[in-house]
């Protein structure tokens, strides 16, 4: 807390020390947002070729998705100081944040669930997977979209 | 009896001290940010439901490929740039605060004015971002006929390319995938405007030394607390919209 009154002057190691660990958190998120764009980029690459592998693409997604945790825990514990809390504190907080488990597997399982009803119209035939991906068309920009 | 009170006072839970050894402000100011968060989950995750339940849903690459000045086809080039704007004006505001426990006042104004400058360009992106979106058109063959729709609410060119006079065209794709995506990222633009306002009054009372007169800069905590979860859902909306 902000009890420590010092004079405005006086520079300490402690206080060094933690300028450079917000600067290390700033540069750890940077990073770990240039490696999410590259990743995206290459999904951007992938997606134009004319077969792409779909469980490729779904492997750097789930890779983006670990990059994005590892950043939203930096910015929890380092920035919003989190990690210096009282115990108790950080539960109190953590333990409702935990239902988010159940709530993305939940609605996202529903989701998906939602999808094969519709296209086996409620499991009165079967469902073919349909991977659309137009070919790729020369260099023009629009003909290369994917379908899907 | 005088002692008794006293001993009942210094127990954890008795009200004597802070069992989170943390201010009450400070500590509502955390759970309404965890409220803030299932408002922010229970949309994004809603959004998830709905394109885990659609065949076909838009190729993030393709609608936001454009950055100011240039018609070149830069995907994800734009939206990087507010990230890293977003960012620094995290590191901005963590820097007020440190400089808030030294006690240095003109240390807190120079961060909070870096911090509310980064927030004032975040809006700004967004606001051009918008404004593309929504004016840029594009071909959409509807029932036979070829209009030019701008991406809207009600308005979705983006959706699968079928044959029309020897050429590609697109068919108009989910309507859902407007109102999420300006729903999610207005909500959260309005966020960041909140809490540029937040900045910009804490920036005020620095400037009038009320917090140099209190003894402390809780309140500047307060508001880096809030500006940084505004941060951090960005890292979610990045993810969910333009990542993956």
């Amino acid at each position: 807390m902000s009890a420590q009154i010092t004079s405005p002057i006086v520079v300490t190691d402690a206080d060094t020390a933690h300028v450079k660990k917000i600067w290390k958190a700033f540069w750890i998120l940077l990073i770990l947002t240039i490696i999410e764009l590259i990743l995206g980029l290459i999904i951007y690459n992938i997606d134009k070729t004319p077969d792409p592998s779909e469980s490729l693409i779904l492997a750097i997604k789930g890779t983006i998705c670990i990059l994005t945790l590892a950043k939203a825990f930096y910015i929890i514990s380092i920035f919003m100081h989190l990690g210096d809390e009282v115990r108790n504190m950080i539960l109190s907080i953590a333990m409702p944040a935990g239902i988010f488990i159940w709530f993305i597997i939940a609605f996202i399982v529903d989701g998906n669930s939602y999808k094969n009803l519709r296209n086996t119209d409620a499991g009165s035939r079967t469902y073919i997977e349909q991977t659309h991906h137009a070919p790729a068309t020369g260099p023009s920009e629009k003909s290369d979209k994917k379908l899907d | 009896m005088e002692t008794a009170l006293a001993q009942t006072k210094t127990k954890m839970w008795t009200g004597g001290k802070s069992p989170f050894n943390v201010s009450y402000g400070k500590l509502m100011m955390w759970y309404f940010l965890m409220s803030d968060s299932f408002t922010f989950g229970a949309f994004l995750i809603s959004y998830g439901s709905i394109r885990f339940s659609l065949n076909h849903w838009v190729d993030h690459n393709y609608v936001f490929n454009k950055f100011p000045f240039t018609e070149a086809n830069l995907p994800l080039a734009f939206v990087s740039l507010m990230t890293f704007i977003l960012i620094f004006s995290s590191v901005t505001m963590v820097l007020a605060v440190h400089q808030g426990h030294k006690m240095s006042q003109k240390g807190v104004e120079k961060w909070l004015i870096l911090t509310i400058l980064g927030g004032l360009a975040f809006l700004g992106c967004q606001a051009w971002e918008w404004t593309h979106l929504i004016t840029h058109q594009h071909d959409v063959l509807v029932d036979g006929v070829l209009q030019h729709w701008g991406t809207t609410v009600s308005h979705n060119p983006w959706g699968p390319e079928v044959m029309f006079n020897g050429q590609l065209v697109a068919t108009p794709g989910p309507v859902a995938f407007g109102g999420y995506f300006f729903g999610i990222t207005g909500f959260h633009g309005f966020h960041v405007f909140t809490g540029v306002v937040i900045n910009s009054i804490m920036l005020v009372k620095t400037k009038l030394g009320t917090f140099q007169k209190r003894g402390h800069y809780e309140m500047i905590e307060k508001a880096g607390l809030y500006w940084h979860f505004v941060d951090l859902v960005w890292v979610f909306v990045f993810l969910c919209f333009y990542l993956i």
